[in-house]
């Protein structure tokens, strides 16, 4: 024993050594010898790996595309469209004033047949949901509970109004909650938007309260989207909670509502769209979008020609790596090809 | 010189002095906290971290939550902080335990029971049979009656033997009860570090009578934490006590002052990785620097028409640097926080390798090897130059008596042991004068203790293995040594008893070089001057008539068999003369100042005219294994240099024994010596003239220094010698001082090379400590290297395993590791700069807080840990092919370029990581949440494989942790998802419903791995390293081809460097080359004769050997 012990760590054990026995006990963690596998990348091997992500790959490819290929889809870009010829030139004066008609009918053939439930979308262009200043300007507690009314520490600039009062839901992704409509007839029959579900479910029982109605919502000097109506509570309000969820790309579709019956091939359907929203001012575009969808989801030839290009790249690098074992086979292990004796890198 | 006064048993003056309370702790219970983080935020990178996590509080530029930083960061310093604590704590109980055993103090004339802590200096302490010396003491009295006494000083040097300690001449005689009660002063120098020295004096007071000054010196006193023992001994006196006089205590103790923390030691490795470290740095600056002026450009443009954003009209002056501020916070992650730890992680588990492995232990002395220093095995693996000891270190160190030459007649050449000649043992027998006094001398001049066993044996306890020998060989010529009761000494010649009473010891130095005692014959009263020494410090000692030249002779032959050899001598006394010398000796030995200087002076007046009567021969046998295991690491590209005290020859010879040097032809010596600087600097040119010519020979060449030569080296031609050192793969340096050894190691150090230094005594302790990497062989002079070292092991041939197996694995998995942590911190980090074009270069994370602290601190910090267990190579075939360790030494796994590769490796992840995100979920798939999620998936997916297909081995923890690790992934974030106020609450749930979810990712593991596997098979298959074609021949299990080819091969190439020179032969010529063969060991007198008769401009042995009596005589 040596209890005057030793402040430097490494001595204690280098103190007495001859006393005790200190035989390392054998195990084969402690001597590095636990049994291992060592995979080499023989010829073989990666060939049959190429060839095996060639033939997976491929199958997927093809049935991604057909999925997306039965995606039926119109998209009708609207926002220069639906502005008179005269205010051409001046389109921010024409959304901004309160007095124009922004009222625009225009029919859409369907291409396809296009079964229920039709998705409708609203997709913007160049509009920057993800902006930092943006993405931040909310209070998640105060949407979930009346309790937590007061949290605005983080939607600023829009957290009260100018006397001060809470504004509920806050923050500037509220506030400029998109205010277009759409609706829609075919042969002037009026046809339903379903606009229940149109949220996630669990934003609508657990992030947005029941309890929580809106309160000095779009109530300042400037306006900036829809307004909300103010007796019914925040998880009713499907489109202020999508919209609530933010894009994380400049360019994205929300869901609008859906249409549960299905419209014929060569059928025209007139949309009549109240163009209010504003992207004028910063040249975003403005898209109405009606798609089916597939087990893929909506309309995305990406996936499938990745799969495909993937896969035959894939099959052609297997195919080379056998030519190229055949033109200039190898004995793997020859020491003979023990070069780097030649090449010392300079190292004396 | 400072000194105290210590007054015994005087309990006013107690004050003075400190209590003998020890405390080895760091921290106390109140500073823990401030000192701990002083000391952690010394580091840079803690710095830096704790910039970028107070940046994060402030809430407007802060991309992510601020716990996303200061999350690792706590756990990052608690960890440290935990471990700092624990050893702290630690200490305070072994310094708690110390402080409070019981110790038994004389106050008031009373012995008095307390606890150690409180001792004060002056106090008289009892201690009985095998108790622990509490604090440092002067002897002042023992039962014994010769008043000495024995202790172990293992916990101070590792010594096990036993060493004597006498009570001072004033205490002898003093009995128990006067010992309660004696007062005087002791006069000694403030507490110093040196354990081996102690100068002082004592001076009773009445009614001690004796009022003499009375030197004390370091065996009057006894050292904390010595044991004093005895067992043998104590046969016949059952309570064996020893009475001690504290001198100095607490932390004043030698003990105390010679613990010091040691600078910590920073490997190649680690150079590398900080210089990375320092370049990433520089990047992020740049990527921030324009990714703020992108950002603000883009805000003045972009975003003031975007007026969802509501930029204000005029911001705060310090709006410029938000966005600048954002991206640097963005692309902190860049700098891995959990690199630190991680590397230190495995650091000490390879440190724990090393001390587990069975292989290195050394079951002769039942030592397990241990790694002291647990930060810098890689070193071990980028070893580029050894320097070794000679002694202990390359041999034994079991030192065997084989031969003698007696005044002329050499015994033992026929047989090769000297015990074993009938001529010896008849010339004992007939008691021949010559011989009798020879082996007298072997006998008597001495401090080997003699120690009785109850069974009768006698066994000797030495320091010095040399003396053992010497008298153990004595002993089988039947000259016993019985006993040595303080003075009298007790011989047993053919079973007659002879007595001698030791008049004074002359004690060996290593500047001296020999050691005399003065004996008085107890038969006819007669004084002898005994004298043993090397023959450079005994033969210019002969009187003036004697022939010196047969025992120049004598040592010149057994040098060349690689034999120590010791010269001895003798004279008679005339008592006036040895009464007039003893007088100036005890003064000399009670000066406070430089006292060992003035000893050696006056020793010098008596060691002369003495009648040389003959030279011993000791054989120190080589360890098992050294010429492998240097042969195999000079295949390794290791460069070895010998720095012995040795003598040229032998050093030679051992050199040649163990594959050192080659013999002729294939190798050639270099001499450099000379007595004048400008005889130095002549043959140091020309040495390094044929140097460069001959190295684009395949020829082995070696230059040969010794100390003399070298000091001038040292002091003037530094630049030629660094010159000759670089040209240089083998060097033999002899008769070097400890200095010299570490001077040596700091000039390879300055041409920037990796050192090792390996030794096993005190003398190597300062060239161990000055290496990159000290390892210390805990050998039979004691623990004083090992416990200097960084490595300590039992045997030299452990070095092979230590360097080839446990310094490559580290290195190899060390430069795996660091490059992954930069890796996979700078993918996340590319994909965050990525999105920023998506999001108005705003400063927007896609990452929330919980992956990105998640992602660093367990997805992928975990798997890439069990790269402490993989193997690229079996050590079988290491061993084979030790030339593998070229790659480690050249820094090829881990340097710019391979960073580079890792870079571009993460950029291109990042790429198909963000873009195939950002396509398969656009449109109205593109949630912020959801996107961000499957782009973490990607990454961790893609880490997954990256670990995979870089390592080489999978043993079944590997596959643990990266597919566990992979679980784990899903596990953690389904949890949060189930959390309702989380920011991805049910995204996990979702995503992993959606079938394109899972095509996405195996599409992004697909893309991301395809190339990287390609190319890899590619370059392992048609351009293969080495490395790879050791591992396709390990699979193939076909014999491993032989080296011999292979080897040759090597060599020839390695020199094919320029074409050889004509001129060359010429300087050969003028070159000394001794016939060197390590086979045969030729006929000594001819090659003596041919030596220096042919070659007369290079410096004979003969005028070696006058030429450094020369010197020594001028030196004293």
């Amino acid at each position: 024993m040596n209890p005057r012990g030793d402040s430097t760590s490494g001595s204690d054990g280098a103190a007495e050594p001859r006393r005790k026995s200190k035989k390392p006990k054998y195990s084969r963690f402690t001597q590095q010898e636990l049994p291992a596998c060592k995979p080499l990348l023989t010829p073989a091997i990666v060939v049959t790996a190429f060839a095996f992500i060639g033939i997976i790959f491929i199958p997927i490819g093809l049935l991604s595309l057909s999925a997306s290929g039965q995606v039926v889809e119109i998209v009708y870009q609207y926002d220069t469209d639906c502005i008179p010829e005269q205010l051409q030139n001046d389109k921010v004066a024409f959304i901004q004033s309160s007095t124009t008609n922004k009222t625009c009918t225009r029919t859409l053939t369907v291409p396809k047949n296009m079964e229920g439930p039709v998705h409708i979308y609203y997709e913007l262009d160049n509009f920057y949901q993800n902006h930092r200043r943006y993405v931040k300007s909310r209070s998640d507690k105060q949407l979930r509970s009346k309790a937590s009314e007061t949290e605005t520490t983080n939607c600023a600039p829009e957290a009260t109004t100018s006397d001060g009062s809470v504004i509920v839901p806050c923050g500037l992704i509220a506030w400029s909650l998109f205010n277009d409509t759409y609706s829609f007839a075919v042969n002037s029959k009026i046809i339903e938007v379903n606009k229940k579900n149109i949220a996630w479910q669990s934003d609508k029982e657990h992030k947005f309260g029941s309890d929580v109605y809106p309160k000095n919502f779009q109530m300042g000097g400037l306006i900036g989207g829809a307004k909300l109506n103010a007796s019914i509570p925040l998880s009713e309000q499907e489109d202020l909670i999508v919209w609530m969820r933010t894009a994380a790309l400049p360019r994205f579709r929300k869901l609008y509502g859906r249409i549960e019956t299905d419209l014929a091939a060569n059928e025209q359907v007139t949309v009549t769209i109240q163009n209010n929203y504003n992207t004028y001012s910063f040249e975003g575009k403005k898209n109405l979008v009606l798609s089916t969808t597939s087990w893929i989801g909506g309309k995305n030839d990406f996936l499938g020609t990745a799969y495909l290009t993937i896969g035959s790249l894939c099959l052609f690098l297997a195919m080379g790596f056998i030519i190229l074992y055949l033109l200039k086979p190898r004995t793997l292990g020859d020491p003979s090809y023990l070069s780097w004796n030649r090449n010392p890198d300079g190292h004396y | 010189m400072m000194k105290r006064f210590v007054y015994i048993n005087d309990d006013s003056s107690q004050d003075l002095y400190c209590d003998n309370r020890i405390s080895n702790r760091k921290y106390t219970l109140w500073n823990f906290l401030p000192k701990n983080l002083w000391e952690q935020f010394r580091r840079f990178m803690n710095q830096y971290f704790l910039l970028i996590a107070c940046l994060q509080l402030w809430s407007l530029i802060t991309p992510v939550n601020p716990a996303s930083t200061w999350g690792p960061l706590i756990i990052i310093f608690a960890v440290s902080a935990t471990k700092e604590a624990w050893d702290d704590y630690n200490r305070y109980l072994s310094d708690k335990q110390a402080n409070e055993k019981e110790v038994w103090v004389v106050k008031d004339g009373i012995r008095k029971h307390i606890q150690a802590q409180d001792i004060h200096v002056g106090n008289i302490v009892w201690l009985r049979e095998n108790d622990e010396v509490p604090c440092d003491l002067v002897l002042i009295g023992t039962s014994e009656p010769q008043g000495i006494c024995y202790v172990e000083t293992s916990a101070l040097d590792g010594e096990t033997d036993l060493k004597t300690r006498v009570v001072p001449l004033a205490c002898i005689g003093l009995a128990s009860e006067q010992l309660h009660i004696i007062k005087g002063v002791i006069e000694c120098p403030n507490p110093d570090k040196d354990i081996t020295r102690f100068d002082g004096n004592m001076r009773l007071f009445p009614p001690f009578i004796d009022n003499d000054l009375c030197p004390l010196t370091i065996s009057n006193t006894l050292l904390q934490s010595c044991y004093l023992r005895n067992t043998e001994w104590a046969c016949g006196v059952a309570k064996w006590l020893s009475i001690w006089l504290t001198i100095f205590s607490g932390n004043e103790t030698k003990l105390g002052m010679s613990r010091g923390v040691p600078e910590p030691k920073l490997t190649a490795v680690d150079a590398m990785i900080d210089k990375l470290t320092g370049a990433i740095f520089l990047f992020q600056v740049v990527v921030v620097i324009v990714l703020g002026f992108a950002g603000n450009i883009w805000k003045d443009t972009e975003a003031r028409k975007q007026w969802y954003v509501k930029y204000p009209e005029d911001g705060p002056w310090y709006e410029l640097l938000v966005i600048p501020l954002r991206f640097e916070l963005l692309c902190s992650i860049m700098i891995p926080i959990s690199i630190k730890v991680s590397l230190d992680l495995v650091k000490g588990i390879y440190a724990k390798f090393i001390d587990w492995d069975e292989e290195m232990y050394d079951h002769d002395t039942r030592t397990p090897s241990h790694a002291a220093n647990t930060a810098i095995s890689e070193d071990l693996g980028q070893v580029e130059y050894i320097l070794t000891d000679k002694t202990g270190t390359l041999t034994e160190n079991k030192m065997i008596f084989r031969r003698c030459c007696i005044n002329g007649v050499f015994y033992g050449n026929e047989s090769g042991d000297a015990l074993k000649d009938v001529q010896l043992l008849n010339a004992v027998a007939n008691n021949v004068a010559d011989v009798i006094r020879f082996v007298t001398i072997m006998t008597v001049c001495n401090t080997v203790i003699p120690i009785r066993s109850k069974s009768g044996t006698i066994s000797y306890k030495a320091q010095s293995q040399d003396e053992d020998a010497l008298v153990n060989a004595a002993a089988r010529l039947h000259m016993v040594l019985i006993s040595k009761n303080g003075s009298s000494l007790e011989i047993n010649l053919n079973g007659s008893l002879i007595q001698y009473e030791i008049l004074d010891i002359l004690e060996f130095t290593s500047d001296r070089k020999r050691m005399s005692v003065v004996v008085k014959d107890c038969q006819d009263g007669k004084i002898l001057l005994l004298s043993k020494g090397a023959d450079e410090a005994i033969l210019p000692c002969a009187y003036a008539g004697q022939q010196i030249r047969p025992f120049v002779d004598a040592v010149e032959q057994y040098a060349q068999l690689g034999l120590r050899t010791l010269c001895l001598g003798w004279r008679e006394l005339k008592d006036d003369e040895y009464n007039e010398w003893s007088h100036a000796f005890k003064q000399a030995r009670s000066t406070l100042v430089d006292r060992e200087w003035k000893l050696a002076e006056v020793c010098q007046i008596l060691e002369h005219d003495l009648e040389i009567i003959g030279v011993t021969a000791i054989e120190d046998r080589l360890q098992d294994g050294v010429p492998e295991t240097i042969e195999t690491l000079r295949q390794a590209g290791i460069n070895f240099w010998m720095l012995t005290g040795d003598k040229q020859n032998t050093a030679i010879q051992i050199a040649l024994l163990c594959n050192f040097i080659s013999s002729e032809p294939k190798g050639q010596l270099l001499f450099i010596n000379g007595k004048t600087e400008d005889e130095v600097l002549r043959s140091l040119e020309r040495v390094l003239l044929t140097m460069r010519i001959t190295s684009s020979e395949p020829k082995d060449l070696a230059f040969v220094v010794d100390g003399w030569a070298l000091e001038i080296i040292l002091k003037q031609y530094r630049a030629v010698f660094t010159e000759l050192a670089i040209l240089s793969r083998t060097a033999i340096c002899c008769r070097v001082t400890p200095s010299q050894k570490a001077q040596l190691v700091e000039l390879l150090k300055s041409c920037d090379y990796r050192t090792l230094a390996i030794g096993d005594g005190g003398n190597d302790v300062r060239m161990i400590q000055q290496a990159d990497i000290g390892v210390g062989i805990s050998g039979r002079e004691g623990l004083q290297a090992a416990r200097a070292a960084d490595y300590s092991i039992g045997k030299f041939r452990f070095l092979k395993r230590l360097i080839l197996v446990h310094g490559r694995y580290s290195y190899n998995r060390t430069a795996f590791l660091s490059q992954y942590s930069f890796y996979k911190s700078l993918l996340i980090c590319f994909i965050q700069i990525f999105f920023s074009f998506f999001s108005g270069v705003s400063g927007t994370s896609l990452f929330n807080s919980i992956s990105l602290m998640a992602y660093n601190v367990f997805y992928t910090s975990i798997p890439v840990l069990t790269v402490v267990l993989d193997k690229d190579l079996s050590e079988k075939t290491v061993m084979q092919n030790p030339q593998i360790l070229l790659y480690c030494q050249a820094g090829r796994l881990l340097n710019p370029s391979t960073f580079a590769g890792w870079f571009g490796r993460s950029l291109y992840h990042a790429l198909v990581v963000f873009l195939i995100t950002v396509h398969a979920y656009a449109d109205e798939k593109s949630e912020m949440e959801e996107l961000s999620m499957v782009a973490l998936s990607g990454c961790i997916w893609l880490q997954a494989f990256v670990v995979t297909i870089e390592m080489n081995s999978f043993t079944i923890l590997q596959h643990l942790a990266i597919w566990g690790n992979f679980a784990a992934f899903y596990f953690i974030n389904s949890l949060v998802s189930t959390i309702p106020s989380a920011g991805m609450y049910t995204i996990m749930f979702r995503l992993c419903r959606q079938p394109s979810y899972w095509i996405t990712v195996v599409l992004i593991v697909a893309v991301g791995m395809g190339p990287v596997l390609a190319l890899k098979y590619f370059r392992y298959t048609y351009r293969s390293s080495a490395i790879n074609i050791l591992q396709q021949a390990e699979r193939s299990r076909g014999p491993i081809f032989s080296m011999g080819g292979l080897e040759s091969q090597l060599k020839s190439l390695e020199k094919d460097v320029a074409s050889l020179s004509t001129s060359q032969s010429k300087f050969r010529n003028s070159v000394y080359e001794p016939l060197l063969s390590a086979s045969d060991p030729p006929p000594t007198s001819t090659r003596r004769s041919i030596g220096p008769a042919t070659f007369d401009f290079l410096q004979p042995a003969q005028s070696r050997l006058s030429s450094s009596y020369s010197r020594n005589c001028k030196d004293n």
